[in-house]
């Protein structure tokens, strides 16, 4: 009884520094290829299209939503206070320095990270993975450095999209429905935040980019390691990718915001 | 007779607990057409892997020109792994991709010629194949028999020295199946190219090879010509070639 | 789809997702790019409780510059703030710089009153006339204690 659940125990940890090294693995050789010339301009183009340009909508819908919601609930906590003045200076500083970053992140990865796993999962199972190997071609440089390259420059863009456009959503429901005045809202806007504040909130989104794009084409390219062959396997990959991106852009906020203060 | 181009001596896997080969010896010599028959989930495919690097042996040799292939150097087995090519058993085309693309990549990806070359080439293969018309379609806009063509010509696009078909012709009606093993045989005899075919269409593919070998129990049960296996007295062999027949015959 | 039209998408994308970059780094950021539009001046105060790095620098009431750092000075044990003064607004050596409190518990800002003096102050030079934030609880006391005196 003992030995067998120490036996559990050493295997779980064991299972869990092997994929813990795969993925950094994987995370290497994917990074080393794209210093490789040539750069694949029209894989990246398609994968920054599809990444990037396609979540537009959602992401500037999900920030207009945000930045009212954070207008209305700033504007209750505030004239408490007598202080509604400053409403602007906390939506800005709450988008540029926690939601803009996460929110794309997570949208990001709900929208583009599953389809990257379950994708690289179908090309897993359906051997598509083998016959690129079969004809020389280096599957982690085919199908993970271009989405890599495409996420690190997305990424960034769709979370400067969400701060300004989550500003323009909590001036919508802070000036426009509730009256205050739009000059004490934007001066609030723009004297509360520091270049540190964005610079912080843009180094998240870069390292967001990374997590979410490494694990979620990890999954789907170890698809027949961790979760076996077949649609069930390609489905339980994505789920998995999904959640272990949201779970580690949490993680990692946590990291950056704890250095960056 | 010359060195045999591939030769497997004594070569050992298995996955997990199941040991899937159990010491396999067998040889391909070059130019020639060697078809590895066999029940199906006897391991057929796995060996076919090990030839091109899919799967390493857990034990046992591979010998290339008579040469180990662990003494040799990364960039001669680059070399000849360069020269092969491989039909997967489901196809394994690109579905994102159009069927052009599909048969295009491996010239794209590793720069083998200049642009115009590439096309010319591509529809070269594209015509041969009867698949005009459909180059900008997508796999899953094909039929079965239309897809096993792609690709063929995507394993025949780099002119391969060595071809391993993975049941090129499952799938398919007799007449498709008739059609594929005459195509294979045909392109076999104008590129002068090796293959190695898994299968289990007996008797069509004892007429096209000129070497067979049978796979049971994880080891090589037989070796031989055509008439070799006609003439054999193995009970295994017959029961196959038999069982086969007999269903075919119905 | 079409190529080109994938192009022309990931163009807008990228185009539009850097306007707005540039828009965050230059109006939020305060990115100057010409940098010399602020020169500088230095005052000491015993102490800036609460006086943030940004915060505004008035005079009468109007925006005049910002405070461009706030630091320890390690030998005369004061605090060292650092003013950025817009170039158009020249200040006399003899003005006064005090914290002040916009509201009751509202932002710390500088207060800069006029001076009378003809010699007027160079970017890097110090203030000498400088009162530090109001103490708040000091003030009560001095209130309490002083009662008496002030009552007739």
């Amino acid at each position: 009884m003992f030995t067998a659940s120490l036996e559990k125990i050493g295997g779980i940890t064991i299972r869990l520094f092997k994929s813990c090294g795969r993925l950094f693995l994987f995370f290497i050789r994917g990074f080393i290829n794209a210093f490789i010339l040539p750069i694949q301009f029209n894989k990246i183009i398609d994968q920054t299209w599809f990444i990037g340009a396609k979540s537009f909508f959602v992401i500037v819908l999900t920030a207009v939503f945000t930045g009212m919601v954070l207008g209305l609930q700033g504007y209750y906590s505030l004239a408490k206070f007598g202080s509604e003045a400053g409403l602007g200076a906390a939506v800005a500083m709450t988008l540029v320095r926690e939601l803009g970053p996460v929110l794309t992140a997570i949208m990001v990865t709900a929208r583009a990270g599953s389809a990257m796993a379950a994708e690289i999962g179908v090309m897993r199972v359906s051997e598509q993975i083998d016959a690129l190997k079969t004809m020389h071609i280096n599957p982690v440089r085919f199908l993970f450095t271009p989405r890599l390259i495409a996420s690190v420059i997305s990424l960034p863009l769709l979370t400067a999209l969400f701060i300004v456009v989550g500003i323009l959503g909590g001036y919508l429901s802070g000036s426009i429905l509730l009256g205050i005045n739009q000059y004490d809202y934007m001066d609030a806007v723009i004297k509360s935040v520091d270049i540190e504040d964005i610079n912080g909130g843009f180094s998240k989104s870069f390292v967001f980019s990374v997590v979410v794009t490494t694990i979620c084409c990890y999954r789907g390219y170890y698809t027949h390691l961790s979760s076996g062959f077949g649609a069930r396997g390609v489905s339980l990959s994505t789920t998995n990718a999904v959640v272990q991106s949201c779970i580690f852009i949490l993680i990692f906020d946590y990291i950056i915001t704890f250095f960056l203060v | 007779m010359t060195a045999p181009l591939i030769q497997f001596v004594n070569l050992k896997k298995s996955f997990e607990t199941q040991e899937v080969l159990k010491g396999i010896h067998l040889s391909i010599y070059s130019k020639e057409i060697t078809a590895i028959i066999g029940k199906s989930g006897t391991g057929k495919s796995v060996l076919l892997k090990h030839i091109i690097g899919l799967i390493h042996p857990d034990s046992g040799e591979i010998l290339i020109n008579g040469e180990p292939v662990h003494l040799l150097s990364r960039g001669k087995i680059k070399a000849f792994q360069k020269e092969l090519s491989y039909m997967f058993q489901d196809n394994a085309l690109f579905d994102s991709m159009t069927i052009y693309e599909n048969i295009a990549l491996p010239l794209v990806e590793n720069k083998y010629y200049k642009k115009n070359k590439i096309r010319d080439k591509v529809m070269d293969h594209i015509k041969e194949l009867g698949l005009m018309g459909s180059e900008k379609k997508f796999p899953a806009q094909l039929s079965g028999g239309m897809k096993k063509r792609v690709a063929l010509a995507r394993a025949l696009v780099t002119d391969p020295k060595v071809v391993l078909f993975d049941e090129p012709t499952t799938g398919l009606d007799p007449i498709r199946k008739k059609n594929v093993h005459t195509m294979i045989k045909e392109y076999q005899e104008k590129f002068e190219f090796t293959a190695v075919i898994v299968s289990h269409d007996i008797p069509d593919i004892l007429n096209i090879s000129q070497r067979i070998a049978m796979l049971d129990e994880g080891i090589i049960q037989f070796e031989g010509s055509k008439q070799d296996v006609l003439d054999s007295q193995s009970t295994i062999v017959n029961a196959f070639i038999r069982g086969e027949e007999a269903l075919a015959k119905k | 789809m079409n190529k080109r039209r994938i192009e022309f998408y990931v163009g807008l994308f990228v185009v539009l997702g850097l306007v707005c970059t540039i828009y965050i780094f230059v109006v939020l950021g305060e990115i100057d790019f010409i940098r010399d539009t602020r020169y500088p001046v230095y005052g000491f105060f015993t102490s800036v409780s609460g006086l943030k790095k940004g915060a505004r620098v008035e005079m009468a009431g109007v925006e005049i510059g910002v405070v461009s750092n706030v630091m320890i000075d390690k030998e005369r044990l004061l605090a060292k703030v650092e003013l950025s003064i817009n170039k158009n607004m020249t200040l006399s050596e003899d003005v006064i710089a005090s914290v002040k409190t916009s509201g009751i518990i509202g932002q710390k800002y500088i207060d800069i009153a006029p001076g009378g003096s003809d010699v007027m102050l160079e970017p890097g030079q110090e203030i000498f006339n400088t009162e530090s934030s109001l103490d708040i609880e000091s003030l009560v006391r001095k209130f309490i204690f002083n009662t008496d005196k002030k009552s007739p």
